[in-house]
C-alpha cells in the first residue's frame, strides 16, 4: 500500500504563494470521528472526500455535526487505517469467544453510574 | 391586523422611524434571500457531494436570516404581509437585494468569489449590528455572526486553493474575481435609510476598511490580484436590478403564486 495519493493532474509540486512543498492533492478519503459530548471519546460515524485535512474538517461538519451531533470532530486519512482482512478473522478474534472470565459480567453495577 | 410586531418590541425611535428601518429590514432580507436562491441552484451540480452539502448548508444559513428579517419588516410595516407574502409575492423592483447576489452563479470559481465577498461583508454587518437599538436586529446578529463566519472560513479556504492550485484553478479563481468585483461598491455604498436608523443600523462605508483587510489578504495569499473594475453596479437597493433577478423570481415564487398558503 501506498502511504501517499496520488496528486491530482497539473497541481504544482509546491506553493505558489510559500514554495512549501505539497501535501498530496487530489480528494483523497477522510474517516470522520465525532465526540458527541465532552467525557465521551471520539465515534466513528463515516468518511468522506476532501482536497486536504483542512477542507475534511470543514466537509466534516457540514456533513457530520450540521444537527448539533458533536462538540469535536477528528479526520484521519483513510490511507493511514490499517484494517485487518476478513481472511484474518479466525486468528484475531476466534480465541476471545471462549474465555468468559474475561468479561465483567460477574459484578454488579452499581446504580446511576453512566456510560459502562 | 394583529400585532405581533408588539410582541418584538414596538420600533426604536417610535413612527418616524419605522418606514427606513422596513427598508433596511428588506434590503437585508433580500441579500440573504436571493442569495439562499442562488445558491440552491448548485444542489445536485456541485463538484463533489460534500461541496453540494456545504452549499445547501450555507443556504439554509442564508434563508434564515431572511426569514427572521422579512418577518420583523412584515410586522413593522404593518400592511399584514408575513415573510412568504413578501418572499414570495412581491416583483422584481420591489426587491431591495443589492446586485452582487442576484448575478448567475457561473462556474465553481464565481459563486467562491461572490461567497467571499458576501461573506465577509456580512461579518462586519452581523458583527456591527449586535449592539442595534432594535432588538430582533441585535438579536439575530447575535447568531448570525457565526455563521457568516463559517460562510466566510469556507469561502476563504477554496480561494487559496483554486488561487495557489493548478493553472486552470487559479485562471478561473482570478476570473471570478473579475466578475463579482464591479458589484463591490454597491455593498458599502452610503444610502439614506440607514442615514435615518442611527444606532439601529449600520453606515455600509463604515464596513468596508475591516472588508478590505480581510478580503485583500486572502486574495494576496492565494496568489491573485484584486482587480479594480471599470464600472460599478447601483441600484438595488432602490429595486433597479440586472436582468438576472427577472429570471431567478419566477422560479423561486412559481409554487408560491400558482397554489396560494401551500403547505407541505
Amino acid at each position: 500500500m501506498s502511504a501517499t495519493t496520488p496528486r491530482a493532474p497539473g497541481v504544482p509540486e509546491v506553493s505558489r504563494a510559500t514554495g512549501t512543498p505539497r501535501t498530496p492533492h487530489g480528494w483523497p478519503l477522510w474517516e470522520v470521528f465525532v465526540r458527541s459530548r465532552r467525557g465521551l471519546s471520539h465515534q466513528h460515524v463515516g468518511s468522506l472526500h476532501a482536497p486536504d485535512g483542512a477542507m475534511a474538517l470543514r466537509n466534516a461538519r457540514d456533513v457530520y455535526t450540521r444537527r448539533g451531533e458533536g462538540v469535536s470532530l477528528w479526520v484521519v486519512p483513510s490511507s493511514q487505517v490499517l484494517a485487518t482482512t476478513p481472511d484474518e478473522q479466525d486468528p484475531f478474534f476466534d480465541p476471545a469467544m471462549d474465555k468468559a472470565y474475561r468479561h465483567p459480567t460477574f459484578y454488579e453495577v452499581p446504580e446511576g453510574v453512566e456510560h459502562l | 391586523m394583529s400585532t405581533p410586531a408588539a410582541a418584538a418590541g414596538p420600533a426604536p425611535g417610535g413612527t418616524s422611524t419605522t418606514e427606513p428601518l422596513v427598508a433596511y429590514l428588506l434590503g437585508l432580507g433580500d441579500d440573504a434571500l436571493v442569495l439562499a436562491q442562488r445558491l440552491g441552484e448548485w444542489i445536485t451540480r456541485a463538484p463533489q457531494i460534500e461541496e453540494d452539502v456545504a452549499l445547501a448548508n450555507i443556504a439554509l444559513d442564508l434563508l434564515g436570516q431572511a426569514r427572521v428579517l422579512l418577518t420583523r419588516a412584515g410586522e413593522l410595516e404593518g400592511a399584514g404581509r408575513d415573510e412568504d407574502a413578501l418572499a414570495f409575492g412581491r416583483d422584481e423592483r420591489d426587491f431591495r437585494n443589492v446586485c452582487l447576489v442576484e448575478i448567475p452563479n457561473g462556474d465553481f470559481a464565481v459563486t467562491t468569489a461572490r461567497q467571499l465577498v458576501f461573506s465577509a461583508y456580512q461579518c462586519e454587518l452581523w458583527s456591527a449590528l449586535r449592539d442595534s437599538a432594535d432588538p430582533v436586529l441585535s438579536g439575530l446578529a447575535g447568531k448570525a455572526v457565526k455563521e457568516a463566519a463559517y460562510h466566510r472560513d469556507h469561502a476563504t479556504h477554496w480561494v487559496l486553493r483554486l488561487g495557489d492550485g493548478t493553472d486552470e484553478g487559479h485562471r478561473r479563481m482570478q476570473a471570478g474575481l473579475d466578475r463579482v468585483w464591479p458589484y463591490v461598491d454597491e455593498l458599502f455604498a452610503a444610502d439614506d435609510v440607514a442615514a435615518h436608523l442611527a444606532g439601529v443600523a449600520v453606515d455600509p462605508p463604515s464596513l468596508r476598511a475591516p472588508w478590505s483587510a480581510y478580503v485583500e489578504d486572502v486574495v494576496a495569499r492565494a496568489t491573485l490580484t484584486v482587480p479594480s473594475p471599470t464600472w460599478h453596479a447601483r441600484g438595488g437597493r432602490r429595486g433597479l436590478h440586472t436582468e438576472h433577478l427577472g429570471h431567478l423570481l419566477p422560479e423561486m415564487q412559481h409554487l408560491h403564486r400558482a397554489h396560494p398558503g401551500a403547505r407541505w
